[in-house]
């Protein structure tokens, strides 16, 4: 067990590699699938001391269900942004800062989230308080910044949470 | 079945088409640096994403295998853009914004890009 440790220290990052380099390959073959898999195991080995505290993944069901959470999100936010941008005249928009309290603690978590938050409906997520305590966030049309903090806070936070920690 | 296909792949084309458009559209037409910056990260993942997907269809309908190296630039796309998004709306807030014009940012005070320690030699240096 501890042997498979050691060559494995990182499972999920060696199956992620061997997965890219297939699709990179674009080829499916003994020959790339070896090599690939060959790629798996070296990168982990190679580059683990640039993470000392890597988070685990608690909660894999969840990592589906955020993932296709946030696909449907940014197909939707796609047409709420165009709508904005070809009918809305732009005295009407009221653009706004909010402030996310944070919940989340790790790095990873934060980052995931700050990410989702760029890339979903009419939000971009500009900065993090001095002390990584609040995210800043910029929404392009908003009159109620309250439900916008709210709405991330229960659609995403509360999933990474239960992903990361 | 090939007639199918094309139809499906032309109008994955067309919608990315139109997203594309509007991602440069809104790039002209908002008003505000940190409103422009919605259009491009926002409309451009689908406009991307629709030559992506009818790419994939192509290869499966029209040259009959399967080709999946599209996902990659999509994984590639999600990593990328909100990271360089977040490096401009950081260079906004550093040279346009001060800490009395963003919200409170709570318990820590001040926001990060604002967090500088206070440089004596740096007042005199040309900008």
């Amino acid at each position: 067990m501890r042997l498979l440790r050691r060559i494995f220290p990182h499972p999920f990052l060696t199956l992620l590699l061997t997965l890219v380099w297939q699709l990179l390959v674009n080829d499916l073959s003994l020959n790339s699938l070896l090599f690939g898999f060959f790629l798996g195991i070296v990168i982990p080995v190679v580059t683990m001391p640039y993470w000392p505290n890597r988070p685990k993944l608690q909660n894999i069901p969840m990592v589906i269900e955020y993932i296709l959470v946030v696909l449907y999100d940014i197909v939707v936010a796609n047409i709420a942004v165009a709508r904005i941008v070809l009918f809305k005249p732009d005295a009407a928009r009221t653009p706004a800062w909010v402030r996310i309290p944070l919940e989340l603690r790790s790095p990873e978590a934060i980052a995931v989230l700050a990410g989702t938050i760029t890339m979903t409906p009419g939000t971009l997520s500009a900065d993090l308080s001095a002390k990584g305590h609040s995210l800043l966030v910029h929404c392009l049309d908003t009159d109620d910044p309250e439900a916008v903090r709210d709405e991330i806070k229960q659609r995403y936070e509360r999933r990474l949470k239960e992903i990361f920690e | 079945m090939a007639f199918a296909g094309e139809l499906l792949i032309s109008f994955f084309l067309i919608v990315s088409g139109i997203f594309g458009f509007v991602g440069s559209f809104g790039l002209l037409k908002l008003s505000d640096p940190m409103s422009r910056m919605h259009a491009p990260t926002k409309a451009t993942t689908l406009g991307v994403g629709g030559v992506l997907i009818a790419s994939i269809l192509h290869s499966i309908f029209i040259e009959q295998h399967l080709s999946l190296h599209e996902l990659l630039i999509t994984l590639f796309l999600f990593i990328t853009a909100p990271v360089s998004a977040h490096f401009i709306a950081k260079w906004h807030i550093h040279r346009h914004e001060t800490p009395e014009s963003l919200p409170d940012a709570g318990d820590d005070g001040v926001w990060a890009t604002h967090d500088i320690e206070e440089d004596e030699d740096a007042a005199d240096m040309p900008r």
